[in-house]
């Protein structure tokens, strides 16, 4: 078993209530910050710590901190991303769903270490009974003195609140997540500047993932350079990754960052296997945006070396024939699965999602899908799979908000590592006439 | 159906308390937890004039409601069923056969996605991932999550809303206590 | 006062200027095209992306190129900084990606749009377009409407620069429209029916840069280079009274702002000047409008006409000597 650090009590029952969470050590953090610690010493330790931003991103944490603008009499935020919209990641609502009080405590340090007096959980709206959770473990901090006025008797007070959106994966973006939170379509804003120095209301703001933010109690209680020592190279910690598609046992697991692929996909503790004990087909290892890989690239690296569940390995070779890590979302693909049809289901996605403010996501995305749409309906162009290449790559590194290439790089890797499909779907659309490419759900009732 | 569009006092303290929560002038921070609030409260749908009602809360030009309620998935801008049935079809759902759940609900209901049936109590919709992956296939009606679907699974869920004769909305999570 | 470099050609400039304003005030053919950027109107630009330009040093201090293009009109020049529009082939592929994509559901209907022979997208697509389409795709349509008794609102040609957003912001007091919808069904609208009827709504017409909002009350009455421009005033209550006045023989067909080079509004002018003083006694004419020779407009233009005539000469004389 490797270390947990956030899901260590997650079975204890009643671990969701404030009581049972004390009784497990909570809150010790808020309790060592505040007495005992300088907030740029929770900085220092945020930094030795290697910590990276779990949202997708991987950017150090402790240095975003650093950036925070403190200029004198103008108030800081600190925004916690629970807009977990990419496809694939579903960690944080189970992290706030079943210990939401780790959330809380993360954030009162995290808000003392930056000087915040008002922090703020944005979270999508579908996600509305967790919204409720949330307020409920939020009012029994505030009952308890762990949030309000004069905290421990200290000089730090502190609020939460908790704002729901409304069905927007660009609000996932931390601008756009501002700008939803000021009443606002959720158009991301050009930069600079940057959130760190005008964020919300034009404020100094930190936007952090929920993960990110969970992991802080364990840092300023144990110290970074402990932190640190988990894990694997710059890969520190521990990582939650929700795992899905064909496996036996789709769910969330925290893992120890340098675990072997494989033995997240084929062991017990994890994955649990191919469902009916088929072939490995493909992974999309971080969640819709990253690149596909076919499954000897998830397995072994090209130059040979076992493929590891880290930063570093993920994206060993680049995209040539690696991937990345992103959010953690770890969705695989048996031997049955249209790569073309899948990809499809993405483009549909991020066709759905695009803001439509600059001209490349708003156009491309809806091009892409439509070419898309006609292979699988057997409609393909001889010159299709070039077409869309090109459109990729025109959108690829040109738009306003990482949302271009997030729609581009799904594409990108598919043909890149499957084009034989693609033209197979184009040259013979009899033989893919009538044929199921996914499981049926009679068939996964019978596993 | 033509019921006055005004919240209650219970309800206008509520908005009022939201509105307290952002620091002066910015009240319109407001805007979506106020429009899920009268999207409940009015039908299941906002309708120009709900909208208007809105801005006239917030102190906020008409036009900017209708900007925020049109970019927003959740926010219904048409009439729909008082079970608003919304299936996941992005990746990991539709590898594991959401597209059945689809038409087999299609098929049950006796209308095609996008359609509300005759007695309104229905709509079916197809949406992208709600994050629930692991579940998959999985719907969402109203605030509940259904997964880990199958065909006897979503039987019973279409009879249960039938025998409740609605969805368990927002205003139904009991949110006048926690907000 | 920083320094910068575009396409090899150095300028220094005052603090907090943008690229784009750089590669202006230098001048000339490496000036990146803009169509959403609006000089008159805060925080506009940076949507349409075709101003992209490639920053091969980022400045003295840290001259580490930047990673992506970036969009010149938004991005502000710091010492010592590189740039690379027209001498940069990234740059000339991504900007004919992004005409494709303003394109691609555009109707092509110049024959029988009003803006034709000033429109920004035409220009833009002559310059760096292709000859053919790749889509092959239902375009996107969306009905016409009147937005009160001046302006036509014809979404289908809209290319989503939020210029019009902005001057209703900026200018008015009261704005009724605005974006709708997300992605590409986003549209420009009052959502309800209602009507722009601010005094100074008529300046939405004159900062978009295709024919989505055009003059009900020049409405398929000429094609603009049949129409003579000239700069004309009145004393007016409401704004500066300075107009450019579109004439066909005696008649005014037109009033619109004063444009400068880049066809960007010189001053805002009130819906009475612009709509309702359509005869000739209501102006002091000035005299004929300086149009750039690039545009249609200037066809048969007096003053263009000789200086296309000089051009001719010197380009044969030129021949000439290089057959020498």
């Amino acid at each position: 078993m490797g270390k947990k650090i956030l899901l260590e009590h997650i079975n204890v029952p009643g671990i969701n209530t404030l009581e049972v969470y004390r009784q497990k050590g909570g809150y010790a953090s808020v309790e060592k910050a505040l007495k005992t610690m300088a907030p740029d010493a929770i900085v220092e330790e945020v930094k030795k710590s290697g910590l990276r931003g779990r949202g997708g991103a991987g950017f150090p944490t402790g240095m975003k901190w650093s950036f925070l603008a403190k200029p004198e009499g103008v108030e800081r935020y600190l925004v916690v991303n629970a807009d977990e919209s990419e496809p694939g990641t579903f960690k944080d609502r189970y992290l706030m769903e079943r210990i939401p009080h780790i959330l809380i405590e993360g954030m009162i340090t995290a808000s003392f270490a930056l000087g915040a007096k008002t922090s703020c959980i944005y979270i999508r709206g579908e996600y509305f009974y967790v919204s409720r959770i949330l307020e409920a473990a939020i009012a029994e901090a505030y009952a308890a003195g762990w949030l309000g006025k004069n905290i421990l008797g200290t000089n730090f007070s502190h609020d939460i609140f908790v704002q729901v959106g409304a069905g927007a994966y660009i609000c996932g973006e931390e601008t756009a997540l501002l700008e939803s939170l000021e009443g606002k379509r959720g158009n991301p804003r050009i930069k600079p500047p940057f959130p760190a120095v005008a964020g919300l209301y034009g404020c100094p703001t930190v936007v952090n993932n929920v993960e990110t933010i969970a992991s802080v109690p364990y840092i300023v209680m144990n110290g970074g350079d402990e932190y640190a020592k988990i894990g694997i190279g710059r890969s520190t910690g521990t990582k939650l990754i929700s795992a899905s598609g064909h496996i036996n046992k789709p769910g969330v697991y925290e893992i120890e960052m340098g675990i072997t692929v494989e033995d997240f996909i084929y062991s017990d503790e994890y994955c649990g296997g191919i469902i009916n004990g088929r072939k490995l087909k493909a992974v999309v290892a971080g969640g819709s945006s990253v690149p596909i890989l076919p499954a000897d690239l998830i397995l072994k690296t090209e130059k040979g070396e076992a493929r590891l569940m880290s930063y570093e390995s993920l994206s060993d070779g680049g995209f040539a024939s690696g991937t990345m890590l992103g959010s953690g979302g770890f969705m695989v693909y048996d031997e049955t699965t249209s790569i073309v049809k899948n990809l499809y289901t993405f483009a549909r996605f991020y066709h759905h999602e695009s803001c439509g403010q600059c001209s490349p996501c708003r156009e491309g995305t809806g091009w892409m899908e439509k070419i898309l749409h006609r292979i699988v309906e057997g409609h393909g162009k001889p010159g299709d799979v070039d077409l869309l290449w090109d459109i990729q790559r025109k959108i690829e590194g040109n738009t306003i908000c990482p949302l271009g290439d997030a729609a581009a790089w799904p594409v990108a890797s598919a043909i890149r590592h499957f084009r034989k499909e693609f033209e197979e779907y184009i040259n013979h659309p009899e033989r893919i006439k009538d044929v199921k490419h996914y499981y049926s759900v009679h068939q996964l009732a019978s596993v | 159906m033509s019921k006055e569009i005004k919240f209650n006092e219970e309800t206008l303290a509520l908005v009022d308390k939201l509105i307290n929560r952002y620091p002066a002038g910015k009240q319109k921070s407001a805007l979506i937890p106020v429009l899920h609030i009268a999207q409940a409260e009015f039908n299941g749908w906002l309708s120009s004039e709900t909208m208007d009602y809105v801005a006239s809360l917030l102190k906020i030009k008409p036009i900017e409601v209708y900007e925020v309620a049109s970019f927003y998935s959740m926010f219904n801008l048409k009439p729909v069923g008082k079970c608003l049935i919304e299936v996941c079809r992005t990746s990991s759902c539709w590898a594991r056969g959401s597209e059945d759940v689809v038409r087999y609900l299609e098929k049950k209901l006796g209308i095609k996605e996008g359609e509300t049936t005759k007695d309104g109590m229905f709509t079916i919709k197809t949406v992208e991932c709600l994050g629930s992956c692991g579940g998959a296939p999985m719907l969402q009606v109203g605030a509940a999550f259904h997964e880990n679907l199958t065909l006897e699974k979503v039987d019973a869920i279409v009879e249960n809303y039938k025998s409740i004769g609605k969805q368990r909305s927002y205003t139904d999570l009991d949110y006048k206590n926690t907000i | 006062m920083p320094k910068v470099t575009i396409d090899g050609q150095s300028i220094e400039v005052p603090d907090g200027t943008t690229i784009l304003q750089a590669a202006r005030m230098i001048g000339g053919e490496n000036v990146p095209p803009a169509m959403c950027y609006h000089s008159k109107l805060k925080t506009s630009g940076g949507y349409c992306r075709t101003c992209i330009v490639k920053v091969s040093k980022g400045s003295d201090k840290d001259p580490r190129p930047m990673p992506k293009l970036v969009p010149s009109c938004r991005t502000t020049v710091m010492d010592g900084m590189e740039v690379q529009n027209n001498t940069s082939p990234e740059v000339l592929e991504a900007r004919r990606g992004v005409v494709e994509f303003l394109l691609i559901n555009h109707p092509l209907d110049c024959p029988v749009c009003d803006q034709a022979g000033e429109c920004h997208l035409q220009d833009l697509g002559y310059e760096n377009g292709a000859a053919n389409t790749r889509y092959d795709f239902k375009r996107r349509k969306f009905k016409q409407i009147d937005i009160g008794p001046y302006i036509k609102l014809h979404m289908t040609r809209c290319i989503m620069c939020f210029r019009c957003v902005k001057v209703a912001d900026q200018i008015t007091d009261n704005r009724v429209h605005g974006m709708l919808n997300r992605g590409d069904a986003s549209e420009i609208s009052t959502y309800i029916e209602n009507v722009i009827s601010n005094d100074f709504s008529g300046n939405v017409i004159d900062v978009c840069p295709v024919g989505a909002l055009t003059d009900r009350t020049f409405r398929f009455k000429s094609r603009v280079w049949f129409t003579k421009p000239m700069d004309a005033h009145r004393n007016c209550t409401k704004c500066s009274g300075k107009v450019t006045l579109w004439e066909k023989g005696e008649e005014v067909l037109r009033v619109t702002t004063r444009k400068d080079k880049w066809g960007e509004s010189e001053e805002w002018i009130c819906n009475e000047c612009r709509f309702e003083k359509k005869h000739i006694n209501d102006w002091v004419v000035e005299g004929p409008r300086h149009i750039d020779p690039h545009s249609v407009i200037s066809l048969n233009h007096y003053e263009n006409v000789a200086a296309k005539l000089k051009l001719d000469i010197a380009k044969q004389q030129k021949q000439l000597a290089s057959k020498k």
